[in-house]
């Protein structure tokens, strides 16, 4: 019986845009509309879109780092509340998080071994503090830096480096629920390799869940056991990892996969990758129909007069999608 | 990355170490910080070089106020008091050099404190905090000097007080812009996801981060607290006897300008001086310092 | 080989005065780019793949010196005479970086910026430098090609304005264009989108240099590859033979590190243990020996030579026994 650590409900999160005028009602952009998530314990699920696509906006509000609009999310069956400071610390210490830009998520003053021990003291109380140089040096271990690498400031270290330092300070707590924000995205591909290699050892080995941010479902296809995809802050296309790479059932699912870069000069002759017409800049404007329809080569007229809901085909694979039962065209 | 070169070339980030070594190889600001070191201990040293008192009248004197000469022992020549003017000098400048750092030490304090917490808080709090310096800005100092001087008389500390609690508003202004860039950073929602509460994150986030800027106002405050310092003796409102300032011994030598022009070129030119080489460390710092980051 | 080749490197070294020293971001690197084909330079983080070019085109970093020679199009652009390198950058040869708000001002439209390109240099008049951009613009695949040139930098997405950042570099029909790891800061969609258009402006005529750590971004566009490691070329090969059978172990393995669809779901991704020698660290031998799963003893004493045959070179002592 898995408990289900995470559940979101509706949840939407705006924020405002500047004015256009200085009269009339202010523009909001809405980042995440609606959307329904569950994760539960030592799950893995993907969320996989483009930037802009509102992934980064519904990883802040699951940490409860941005409020949301509307919507719940619940941790461990507990409502999480802003105002609720007791509640939330007991939620951070089992929810933590590591972010794309693994220098930048580090301070700079501190040594990586300070800031793990930051991340131990704060969420274990101050009398971690005394035992904390063993507890640093062994997380340091267990994510292949050198213990020695304790006193190094982020700039000393390489990205690949620093970004294990940043799963070490996430993990110090032994969370149950480690939330990756696009956390290879800015690796080379040799490191980023070593990195997705390093969580799912980790979380095999603690039980952990993840929820892993990516725009790249190649990468995501090594780590997760579900995927859920994100078109302009709607959930598109929801299923479990073989199904999605298997038979993706949204139109846009099938662009993101044809979009991966294959190491394979023979197969980027044969593809043709399908025409993906550029995204306009973020629109505050509300879309009647399917958001994706500017975009989307099964286009018609159903889908520009009411906007497709997410719909289970019956074999727990969700799609939003008018042409969602429809057989994907052979590749 | 940092395994590449140019990432160490150009030393991303502000740490010690890079900084030193950067300021080591800025030759003006190394000279400017060593004629400080210099002017520091001649300020300290000099008064017990010389065989007169600060106060002491030389009646041996004919007329009261002398040039400078070797033979008498007035190395500087006297005031129109036939007092000391090579002692004088430097007790007025240990008096206006201590002013200076207590002043930008208050001024640090409180504006650091002030634009940190404002620029981290954000919102409806930082405007608030912010409304308040800005209705202190527009506040006419001087007038707020001259009210205080009145009320509580001309003391030491009351000089610095008052310079400090004007000084911290430009500080707090700069703190808190720093702040509020730094809130966007990806170390400091760690920190919030970390669940550390604000103060904390202020003190060992924020505050560590914008020192680099602080540092280097504060050393280009250091010369505007003592020209104020100066002015306000100038105004006859600064330090009072027996005590002396380099503001004050430019007042007063100013008066005898036409008859013996020592008197304001000796204090006029230390106080230059002084004020130059400050400026030219804390350009030196500022470009050591230079927060490269993000 | 080489008389005929638009760009043409040898010998070429970069190095750096650090606090600890001189230290060398590039050494002995030899290549060259023939018209109209594409030639992707792969190297991780520190590999001193942008070290390379940088240096050639004279855009080193403050204490930074090159050596070696570099011609385009016959024109040697390290020599003594600066004139032969300031004539041809920025109008026969051009560069594009991975953060495209490096080459756009913000405060000036994306209109603005391309016509100035050519105004300045005198090559056009106003009205020819519209349509210019126009055309430039659209041959970058911009939606909405008049609308974009009113507007600012800001008001484009990541995508669209590497494309801006594309179409300026494109405005004066250069001959050559160094790219710059110009797909890394993007999404999978629009990195397709980006490589899309380089690879169009190349099918045109034009030769273009990928710099890039990506090996799958590299198939879909490259002719040829050059690899580097450590400051040094270790391989290089028509792209459709390096990827049938890499010689070199960091070139194989580079490639089976990149995550592909075809490979069992939740399967282990392949890494190289280690990282790359920082520059001034490296060992003696062979810099990839400590890594290298196809390790002999002698890749420890002694570094091995970037040799060729036919088509191909490589510098590795156990060439041929990989894959």
């Amino acid at each position: 019986m898995t408990e289900t650590l995470l559940r979101v409900r509706n949840l939407t999160v705006r924020f405002p845009m500047p004015r256009a005028r200085l009269v009339g009602p202010r523009p909001w952009l809405t980042a995440v509309n609606g959307v329904d998530l569950e994760i539960e314990a030592g799950r893995a699920v993907g969320l996989v879109g483009e930037s802009g696509c509102g992934k980064s906006t519904l990883a802040l509000a699951i940490l409860a780092l941005v409020a949301p609009q509307a919507g719940t999310i619940e941790w461990r069956g507990q409502p999480v509340r802003h105002d609720d400071a007791t509640g939330l610390r007991r939620m951070r210490r089992e929810l933590q998080v590591v972010f794309q830009d693994p220098v930048g998520s580090l301070d700079p003053r501190m040594s990586v071994g300070e800031s793990v021990a930051e991340a131990l003291e704060a969420l274990e109380g101050p009398q971690a503090a005394a035992a904390s140089r063993a507890r640093v040096g062994s997380m340091l271990a267990e994510v292949g830096l050198d213990p020695a690498l304790h006193t190094r400031y982020p700039h000393e270290l390489s990205g690949g480096q620093c970004q294990r330092a940043a799963i070490a300070r996430a993990l110090v707590g032994r969370p149950r629920l480690l939330v990756c924000d696009e956390a290879v995205s800015a690796l080379d591909v040799s490191v980023q390799a070593q990195i997705v290699n390093l969580l799912a050892d980790l979380r095999r080995r603690h039980g952990l869940a993840l929820l892993f941010i990516s725009h790249n479902l190649a990468v995501v296809r090594h780590l997760c056991d579900e995927v859920a995809v994100l078109y302009r802050g709607r959930v598109v296309e929801r299923a479990p990892a073989a199904a999605i790479f298997g038979g993706p059932r949204h139109p846009y699912t099938r662009a993101l996969l044809a979009a991966v870069p294959d190491p394979d000069p023979a197969a980027h002759a044969r593809a043709r990758v399908p025409e993906l017409r550029a995204a306009a800049a973020a629109e505050s404007v509300a879309v009647v129909g399917c958001a994706y329809r500017p975009r989307c080569p099964l286009a018609d007229d159903a889908c520009r007069m009411q906007a497709p809901r997410l719909e289970d085909a019956g074999d727990g694979h969700l799609a939003a999608c008018h042409h969602g039962r429809v057989r994907p065209p052979a590749s | 990355m940092a395994g590449s070169i140019r990432a160490s070339t150009m030393t991303e980030g502000a740490l010690w170490g890079d900084a030193r070594r950067r300021l080591r190889g800025n030759r003006a600001a190394i000279a400017a910080a060593a004629f400080i070191a210099v002017l520091v201990l001649a300020a300290l040293l000099g008064p017990l070089a010389s065989p007169y008192a600060v106060d002491h009248v030389d009646w041996t004197l004919s007329p009261l106020a002398s040039p400078p000469s070797l033979s008498n022992g007035h190395w500087f020549g006297t005031d129109s008091n036939g007092r000391d003017l090579f002692v004088r000098v430097w007790t007025g400048t240990q008096v206006s050099l201590l002013v200076a750092l207590l002043a930008t030490a208050v001024s640090v304090v409180i504006g650091v404190a002030w634009g940190a917490t404002a620029g981290y808080l954000g919102g409806r709090v930082d405007g608030w905090m912010m409304r308040v310096v800005d209705v202190l800005y527009a506040l006419p100092y001087m007038f707020f000097v001259i009210i205080l001087t009145v009320v509580f008389g001309r003391s030491l500390w009351l000089i610095f007080l008052a310079i400090g609690a004007v000084g911290w508003l430009t500080m707090a202004r700069i703190v808190r812009g720093q702040a509020l860039a730094l809130r966007q950073r990806e170390f400091v929602l760690a920190a919030v996801a970390l669940g550390l509460p604000a103060r904390r994150i202020i003190a060992r986030h924020v505050v560590p981060n914008v020192l680099g800027t602080v540092i280097v106002y504060a050393t280009l405050t250091v010369p505007q607290v003592i020209l104020f310092e100066s002015f306000l003796s100038f105004l006859g409102l600064g330090v009072q006897e027996p005590l002396t300032s380099l503001g004050r011994l430019v007042a007063e030598g100013a008066l005898e300008m036409e008859t013996a022009p020592w008197q304001l070129l000796v204090p006029a030119s230390v106080l230059a001086l002084l004020l130059l080489a400050l400026n030219f460390l804390g350009d030196g710092l500022r470009d050591a310092l230079d927060p490269r980051l993000g | 080989m080489g008389s005929d080749a638009l760009f043409d490197v040898r010998d070429l070294g970069v190095q750096f005065t650090t606090p600890r020293g001189r230290v060398s971001a590039v050494r002995e690197a030899s290549l060259e780019v023939r018209r109209g084909e594409c030639l992707a330079v792969v190297g991780e983080s520190g590999s001193g793949k942008s070290q390379l070019f940088l240096g050639c085109l004279g855009l080193l970093a403050a204490g930074g010196v090159v050596q070696g020679s570099a011609r385009f199009d016959g024109q040697e652009l390290l020599g003594p005479d600066a004139a032969p390198r300031r004539a041809a950058l920025g109008t026969r040869l051009a560069m594009v970086f991975q953060d495209p708000m490096n080459a756009l001002t913000p405060h000036l439209t994306i209109g603005r910026q391309l016509v100035e390109v050519v105004l300045d240099r005198g090559l056009l008049d106003a009205a020819g430098a519209r349509a210019r951009s126009l055309e430039v613009l659209q041959s970058v695949g911009m939606p909405e090609p008049e609308a974009r040139l009113r507007q600012y930098p800001h008001e484009l997405s990541g995508g669209q304005r590497q494309r801006a950042a594309i179409a300026m570099a494109l405005m004066t029909r250069p001959d050559l264009l160094v790219a710059d790891e110009p797909t890394t800061a993007l999404d999978v969609t629009v990195q397709a989108q980006v490589i899309d258009v380089l690879r169009a402006a190349r099918d045109r005529g034009l030769a273009v240099v990928l710099i890039t750590h990506d090996m799958g971004v590299v198939a879909g566009i490259a002719d040829r590859v050059a690899v580097m490691y450590a400051g040094r070329i270790v391989e290089m090969a028509p792209a459709r033979e390096l990827f049938a059978a890499a010689a070199h172990p960091y070139t194989a393995a580079l490639l089976a590190s990149v995550p592909r669809l075809d490979t069992p779901l939740a399967g282990r991704l392949i890494g190289i243990e280690g990282q790359p020698p920082a520059p001034g660290d490296e060992p003696d031998g062979c810099a990839f020996a400590p890594r290298c799963a196809s390790v002999l003893e002698r890749c420890h004493r002694s570094r091995p030579p970037l040799e060729s045959h036919e088509n191909r070179s490589v510098a590795c002592h156990a060439a041929g026994a990989v894959r």
